[in-house]
């Protein structure tokens, strides 16, 4: 490219560039600052240096006689965090890849429509489709009352606010995240490999393993970092499935800027989950730096 | 079709070929895709009889249901009527990976994530080889096809003639019975592709693997195989060794496939047993062989090739009076466009001595003259 070429691009992208830094910027700044300064007594910050905030995300002070001791509910909710996110990316793509196989194996005009019914989930607010999962699988929801109906079970199985609601709730919701990038990488996967591989003697199981996953591992690991970062973060969803007991990180951080009133500890939160984030990034930015340099 | 006395499978000029036992045998097989309004019938009752350590090649013009026969004994396809035998067993039930018959696609296929050792591997390991014998496998075959020094690179870093190598090797690592190649050389630029064919006879010959080689190029398939067959509209018209299937073409099409040829009409004069004299146009009679079906009095289609005619100046012997109507210099020959009394053209092409081309011009007049056994009819 001509120099005049490249300033003319650098210039068209000023705008948005200006908007990333100061919307992006902007809070993470805001944030860093409140994490190192002490509570208001109703909320808000006082301008007072203290380290109180980013202490009390792994310890706990007691009120009366400042005995510390490891922050058991924060470590279990990170746990809980960290081990639904990997689970949900876990299911969603084994149930993804089936998905975008099949889609990637339909004739050319009908994988249009396809993916089509894939989107449809994102045309209603996130919200309302928690809700109306939450009407499944309640006590007196559908999925409880047809089980008795048909005499399978005597009393309502408790589903909602469990884990393992939230995690459905998460696989249902990122489930989409996860057949786009597969199905792109599948569709540029050139089927004659696979048809090669079974000359060559490859079972349908070793076709899978020995040249399909290789050939789609990029699709893989954007799909993969695509659902675990929004899953890291979630907060609608086990807000609403979980109840108050199955917090998730968003929901702590929630809990200190509202009830808890604890404005450097939300903020130090924050930070905590974002460094999370960065860690998942770093991983894929290497994966991928590897898979470059092999071709 | 009207048969030729005997069969169309003419014993072979090298006769070892038939003396060894079917390695692979269709017998009658058809494929049919779609349905419907949108039936198409690829094959159609195809029967063939391929032997152990054969070079055979399906020729024919694109469509004529090539690949799908390869594909069928490869187990991509399944026969829609018909089976198809691999040494004697019928395998028309088995998977391509339960096959011993492994395939060069035209398009190589590589496996873009592994190197070139990986690739050759890649049939052994799936067969479950000791590592040790996988490594010496690999080791024998990148020298057999001379790409030791390649052998860490993948497959996305080698030329095309290289990645045909690479492709070859990977498909004979297995030892396979069958070796299948579909147009493994159409990709390849004419000089590539005429070391390739050379390449292609000699690991044939120092394999002993029996090869079905699918092309589209005359040439290529006359001076490859053991035998031919020659495939129009998902149907076999001959098998035979080029020999053959050059100097005795079946019908009209092969002919015309073949090599450049000249068709002149012909009425049968006489007949005994199977062969008899045509009379040609200008009075001119040959001896020939008949089809079973042809008595005197029938008109008939005679071929003669180009380079079976002699080009004389007018009254100098016995043959076709005929102008010149064109003259193509083709270096090693000389091709003379001859157009007779009765507006038939002629087409003879006459090797050029070491005085040059003879010195006919535009216009002259000649005699076209030949063997009178240079002279084939054709069935239909
Ligand atoms: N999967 C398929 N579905 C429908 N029709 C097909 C299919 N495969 C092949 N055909 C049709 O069957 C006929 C024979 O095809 P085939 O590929 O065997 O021809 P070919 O002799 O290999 O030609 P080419 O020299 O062009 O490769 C063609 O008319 C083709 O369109
Ligand atoms: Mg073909």
């Amino acid at each position: 490219m001509r120099r005049a070429e490249i300033r003319r691009n650098w210039l068209l992208a000023t705008p948005a560039l200006i908007l990333l830094l100061a919307a992006a910027s902007g809070p993470l700044l805001i944030a860093v600052v409140y994490s190192v300064l002490e509570p208001g007594d109703y909320s808000g910050v006082v301008w007072k240096l203290s380290g109180e905030g980013w202490f009390r995300v792994l310890f706990n002070r007691d009120i009366f006689d400042d005995t510390v001791s490891l922050a058991d509910a924060h470590l279990t909710i990170f746990w809980r965090s960290a081990s639904l996110s990997l689970m949900t990316t876990f299911f969603t793509l084994l149930l993804g890849f089936p998905t975008a196989y099949f889609i990637a194996t339909r004739p050319l005009r009908q994988r249009m429509l396809w993916l089509f019914l894939v989107t449809i989930p994102f045309w209603t607010n996130l919200l309302i489709r928690t809700f109306a999962i939450m009407e499944v699988i309640r006590n007196e929801g559908i999925a409880n009352s047809t089980l008795m109906a048909l005499g399978l079970i005597d009393a309502p199985i408790q589903m909602l606010y469990t884990d393992a609601s939230v995690l459905a709730g998460m696989v249902y919701v990122y489930l989409p995240l996860m057949v786009l990038p597969l199905y792109a990488s599948l569709d540029r996967l050139d089927f004659r490999l696979v048809e090669a591989a079974y000359d060559l003697y490859a079972s349908r199981i070793a076709v899978l393993r020995r040249v399909i996953i290789p050939l789609v591992k990029p699709g893989i690991v954007a799909g993969s970092i695509l659902v675990f970062i929004p899953s890291l973060g979630a907060y609608v969803t086990p807000r609403v499935l979980g109840g108050g007991k199955n917090m998730m990180i968003s929901n702590l951080i929630e809990l200190q800027f509202g009830e808890g009133r604890n404005w450097p500890l939300g903020a130090a939160l924050s930070i905590t989950l974002l460094a999370f984030v960065m860690v998942a990034l770093i991983f894929y930015v290497r994966n991928m730096a590897g898979e470059q340099r092999n071709g | 079709m009207r048969e030729r006395t005997g069969s169309i499978e003419e014993p072979t000029e090298n006769g070892d070929a038939t003396a060894r036992r079917p390695m692979v045998e269709a017998r009658s097989v058809s494929k049919v895709f779609g349905s419907g309004d949108s039936e198409l019938r690829a094959l159609d009752a195809v029967s063939v009889t391929i032997r152990e350590g054969e070079f055979f090649t399906l020729l024919g013009p694109s469509g004529c249901g090539k690949t799908t026969l390869l594909r069928m004994i490869a187990g991509f396809e399944h026969p829609s009527d018909g089976a198809i035998l691999l040494d004697g067993a019928d395998i028309s039930g088995l998977p391509p990976y339960r096959r011993p018959v492994n395939t060069v696609f035209q398009s190589y296929a590589l496996f873009p994530h592994l190197t070139v050792a990986g690739n050759i591997a890649f049939g052994l390991e799936m067969l479950g080889r000791p590592a040790a014998e996988v490594a010496d496998t690999v080791e024998r075959m990148l020298r057999m096809v001379r790409m030791e020094a390649m052998r860490d690179r993948l497959t996305s870093q080698i030329s095309g003639g290289q990645q045909q190598r690479v492709a070859l090797a990977r498909a004979l690592a297995p030892q396979p019975k069958v070796l299948l190649l579909d147009e493994p050389l159409s990709a390849l630029d004419l000089k590539l592709r005429k070391e390739m064919q050379i390449e292609l006879k000699r690991l044939q010959t120092e394999t002993g693997i029996t090869f079905v080689f699918v092309t589209h190029d005359q040439e290529e398939a006359l001076t490859m195989s053991d035998r031919i067959a020659v495939m129009r509209d998902g149907q076999i018209l001959q098998i035979g060794s080029p020999h053959e299937i050059y100097e005795r073409p079946a019908d009209h099409f092969v002919a015309s496939f073949i090599g450049e040829t000249n068709f002149l009409a012909a009425t049968v004069e006489t007949r005994t047993g199977e062969r008899g004299r045509i009379r040609l146009p200008g009075g001119l009679v040959a001896e020939t062989d008949l089809f079973e079906s042809m008595a005197p009095g029938d008109a008939v289609a005679a071929v003669i090739r180009p380079e079976h005619l002699r080009v004389q100046p007018a009254g100098s012997g016995s043959g076709l009076a005929a102008t010149v109507a064109t003259i193509v210099y083709l270096g090693t020959d000389t091709q003379y466009h001859l157009r007779l009394e009765s507006g038939e053209m002629l087409v003879a092409r006459v090797q050029n001595g070491p005085s040059g081309s003879p010195g006919l011009a535009d216009g002259a007049a000649v005699e076209a003259s030949f063997a009178p056994t240079a002279v084939r009819v054709l069935r239909d």
